[in-house]
Formats: C-alpha cells, sequence, structure tokens
C-alpha cells in the first residue's frame, strides 16, 4: 500500500520568538525537511526614506537611530558621513575619535546580542543570552554616560559630535576594556568546546564564496564564507587607516564560521578602542556648520562597516534644506537574500538557527 | 581604497561595444540607455579588468520629468566602483531589463523599487510588492504621492 504525500506549508512569524520583530518566512516542508522559503517582510514598513524628504538634514539623523536599534551609532556615523562627503565637511579629530570609539563599542554590543540569540535558537534558552545582556548593559551605560541615552543616541552630528565625554567616561571605558576579553573568552570557551553547539553549527547552513558574493552579502556572514572583505579596510572612511587591526576571514562559511567571526571581531573593537584611546587628542568636537545646512546639488554615497554588514546612505541633493532622496542601503535586507539558498534542503530546526547566523534587525529591514 | 574607476576610460570601451547606447559619463557615473542596460551590465560583469562581481546597491530617484535607476557596481577583487545609471521617461509605465540572472543580491531591491518607486523589471522572477501589501494604491516614493 502506498500513502499520498504532499508538501506542507508552514508559516514561522510574523509572531515568533526567534525573529526578533515581525517577520514570516513560508516554509514549504516535506516531512521536516524544507523544499523552498519565502521570506515575507513589511510588518516594520514605516516609510523612512519617504518621511526623510519631508526634513532637514540635521533632523534626519533621528531616523537613522530607529532603522537597526541594536547599532543606532553606527547608523549615524554612515549618515552624517554620506551628508559629509555631500556638503564637503571637515570633522574635528577628536570627533573622529569619539566616533570610532562609540561605533566600535557598537559594534561589540550587537555583536554580543548575536551571539547571545544565537545560542538561545540553539535551545540553550535564555541563560547564555542573559549573561550577554550583562556585558552589553555596561556598554549602553558608557553611552548613557556620554549622550543621556540608552537605546537611540542620535550622538553623532553633521560635522562632530552633539558633545564632549564626561570626565569619568575615559576611566570607565579603560575598566570595561580590561574586563571584556576575559569575559569573551571564558564564553568562548564554555561554548566552543560543547559538544551539542559544535553538532548543530558545523557544517550546517554553509554559504559558499560564491554565492554570498553573488549574493551582494556583506559584513560578519561574507567574511565567514572566506571573503576577505572590509569596508573598514577596503575603502577606509573616518580614521581607520590609522588602525592596526586584523579582518578575521572563515574558511568552511557554515553557522560556527559566522559565531566564530563575531567572537573574532570583538576582540578587534577591542584593539582599535585601546588604540583610539591612547591617540585621542584635545580640542574641537564640532566643526562649523551653517544651522541651516543647505549642500550643494549632487549626490554621494556614504558607506560603513556596520556590525551587521556594509550600511550605506545614497543622497541626492538639489539644493535646498531637505534630501531630494534618501536611500539606505541596509545590510541586513540584503543578507537575507541568501535565505533561500541556505534553507532549502535543511531541516527545519536548523532554518531557526541559519536565520539567527545571518543576524538581522527588522527595524532594518523594512525601514 | 576603492577606487572610483574614471568613466571616461569604460564609456570609450562601452562606446566602441556597444554603440549609441551611452547617454552620458561624468566621474565615475556612466548613464546608458534603458534597452541595453542588460548587456552592459553583463559585459562589466564577465570582462576581465572590469570584474564587477558584486552588485552593492539598486535604488531609483525621481526626477520628475524621469527616473533613474541606479545601480553601484564594485569588484571584490580589484577594488574598485562605478555608478551605473539608466533613465526612464516613460511616467506611465517605465520598465527597466532585470539584472537578477546576473547579481541574485538585485532580486529584493528590484522588489523594492518595483514597490515603491512602480518601476517594472523586465524578467524578474517574482515581481511583487515586498514593504506595501498587495492591492495598496501608487508608489510612495514617486514626487507626486503626497504624505497626508
Amino acid at each position: 500500500m502506498t500513502f499520498k504525500t504532499e508538501p506542507f506549508v508552514v508559516n514561522a512569524g510574523p509572531q515568533h520568538p526567534s525573529t526578533h520583530g515581525l517577520f514570516r518566512m513560508r516554509f514549504t516542508l516535506d516531512g521536516e525537511v524544507i523544499q523552498d522559503v519565502e521570506p515575507v517582510f513589511g510588518y516594520l514598513h514605516r516609510g523612512i526614506e519617504k518621511l526623510a524628504e519631508g526634513l532637514n538634514y540635521t533632523q534626519d539623523i533621528v531616523f537613522t537611530d530607529r532603522m537597526d536599534y541594536l547599532t543606532s551609532m553606527s547608523n549615524n556615523q554612515a549618515y552624517v558621513l554620506a551628508v559629509e562627503k555631500l556638503a564637503g565637511i571637515q570633522v574635528p579629530e577628536r570627533a573622529e575619535y569619539l566616533r570610532v570609539i562609540m561605533t566600535e563599542l557598537m559594534r561589540i554590543s550587537s555583536h554580543l546580542m548575536t551571539v547571545g540569540f544565537l545560542l538561545n535558537e540553539l535551545g540553550a534558552f535564555m541563560t547564555p543570552l542573559l549573561y550577554m545582556f550583562r556585558e552589553r548593559e555596561k556598554i549602553l551605560d558608557l553611552f548613557e554616560m556620554v549622550c543621556g541615552q540608552r537605546l537611540t543616541y542620535n550622538y553623532l552630528r553633521i560635522g562632530g559630535v552633539s558633545q564632549d565625554i564626561p570626565e569619568e567616561f575615559l576611566p570607565a571605558l579603560k575598566r570595561y576594556i580590561d574586563s571584556l576579553p576575559g569575559f569573551i573568552a571564558e564564553y568562548d570557551q564554555l561554548l566552543a568546546e560543547n559538544e551539542i553547539l559544535l553538532m548543530r553549527t558545523k557544517n550546517i547552513g554553509i554559504l559558499k564564496r560564491e554565492t554570498a558574493i553573488n549574493c551582494s552579502v556583506s559584513g560578519p556572514v561574507l567574511r565567514a564564507s572566506g571573503v576577505n572583505w572590509d569596508i573598514r579596510k577596503a575603502d577606509p572612511y573616518s580614521i581607520y587607516d590609522r588602525f592596526d587591526f586584523d579582518v578575521p576571514v572563515g574558511s568552511v562559511g557554515d553557522i560556527y564560521d559566522r559565531y566564530r567571526m563575531r567572537i573574532e571581531e570583538m576582540h578587534q573593537s577591542i584593539r582599535i578602542i585601546k588604540q583610539a584611546m591612547a591617540q585621542m587628542p584635545s580640542g574641537e568636537i564640532q566643526s562649523k556648520v551653517p544651522r541651516v545646512l543647505r549642500p550643494p546639488k549632487g549626490e554621494a554615497y556614504g558607506h560603513i562597516e556596520a556590525p551587521k554588514g556594509e550600511l550605506g546612505f545614497y543622497l541626492v541633493s538639489d539644493g535646498s534644506t531637505n534630501p531630494y532622496r534618501f536611500h539606505v542601503r541596509p545590510s541586513s535586507f540584503i543578507n537575507l537574500q541568501v535565505l533561500r539558498e541556505l534553507m532549502t534542503g535543511v531541516k527545519i530546526a536548523d532554518a531557526i538557527v541559519i536565520f539567527g547566523s545571518i543576524d538581522i534587525c527588522l527595524g532594518e529591514v523594512d525601514r | 581604497m576603492t577606487l572610483a574607476l574614471p568613466a571616461t576610460e569604460i564609456s570609450a570601451k562601452l562606446e566602441t561595444q556597444f554603440p549609441g547606447s551611452l547617454v552620458d559619463s561624468s566621474g565615475n557615473t556612466i548613464v546608458v540607455k534603458p534597452e541595453s542596460i542588460f548587456q552592459i551590465a553583463s559585459f562589466l560583469k564577465n570582462t576581465p579588468g572590469f570584474d564587477f562581481d558584486y552588485l552593492n546597491f539598486i535604488t531609483a530617484v525621481d526626477y520628475n520629468t524621469y527616473f533613474e535607476v541606479v545601480y553601484y557596481l564594485v569588484s571584490l577583487e580589484h577594488n574598485h566602483g562605478l555608478i551605473l545609471k539608466t533613465r526612464c521617461t516613460n511616467r506611465e509605465n517605465p520598465t527597466v531589463p532585470s539584472v537578477v540572472s546576473l547579481w541574485n543580491g538585485a532580486n529584493f531591491q528590484e522588489r523594492e523599487v518595483y514597490d515603491l518607486m512602480g518601476i517594472k523589471f523586465e524578467g524578474h522572477p517574482n515581481l511583487k510588492r515586498i514593504m506595501l501589501w498587495e492591492g495598496f494604491q501608487g508608489h510612495p516614493l514617486r514626487k507626486d504621492f503626497k504624505l497626508q
């Protein structure tokens, strides 16, 4: 006797703990194996690109905070970089160093979240994540000290930063930076030698180098697949050419490599912050920028290596106070292009882990 | 440093390869006719020396009289970049050939441009709205779409 079988459709989301926001994946299953996956976007679409055309250049900084809310400082940096390119504004030395310190702290904070949530998805429910939250909390305390905010910082300004650091900031930062490597090493030792973690992440969700490039993937996901491409090295912005740091590159491109990238990058960020602290000069933190900025007609693309990948802003100016076109190159959104390639043919339990290893933020995907 | 390839150098090559398809070139920007965008993109991707293997982003700008579709191409091997543009003057039914078969990374981005700007990409495997729901009237990023 033969059984009649047919593919089975399962919706993961939009309300699903592993999506960290509102996102839906439509799985077509053959038993436990995924035949096809269709991502469904737009649950968090706020029309930021349109809204930004209605406000002036300085006001638009607040929209960038609300894109990827886990990496607000980096979003600020990418946007002000594009505006400074467009209007030809120089940034004072001290402000550049402050920006580097803040964005690298942001990278550590974002990677802590990624690793914590990845383990959450593997079934190590909440315990590792809360350890990560504890370390991230200290970064948020530092940010609060600098700008009074804990989530949407709005700290960077066109031509500088909003305020100088208080006296107690650098000692506090030094204490934190000194304690962090030990924490990461301890954590990594507990996890990277864990049999279950290795079995569930090694050789699963392999992203081939060619596929990664063809799908315009960027950031740690691209580097895990063996592509040495980091905007900080490839197209140095701000003052990144002054720091000595390495770009970790993976070899297999599986979930474990993507996990590894984040751990290694945190160590590199610590190296950069230490150098920045040592080199930071005193002086101005804001260059003279007209209160109402009217960049000349033209267009500019400013891009940075954000924690989740390449984040860029393509701005078109018509000579008025508001951007004529405000386009975001969202790393999270474009990285999702590989979902189908990664998930077809794997078991549904692995799909959730693969999704977590890409590391997206829905605020940036849908904008 | 990602080198911005001088457009004059590339445009000379394109002019001999695809006569009459070039509209404009300046700085590191090349503007081509929409009907030849696929051939030119394919040429830029596959010609040794250019090797634009990485499509950084696609977007579109509404200039009221025409739409401009912008492609930022990067070569990871040579670390150089180029902005490729094309213009559609047909406001009712702007159509551009899709480049998804060259770079899969264009898939969602072309859908986004279609959704928010209303430009159709011919040959796209699954061209439907991505951010907004089916049945939404209009395309919000067009300049004649007024916010309420």
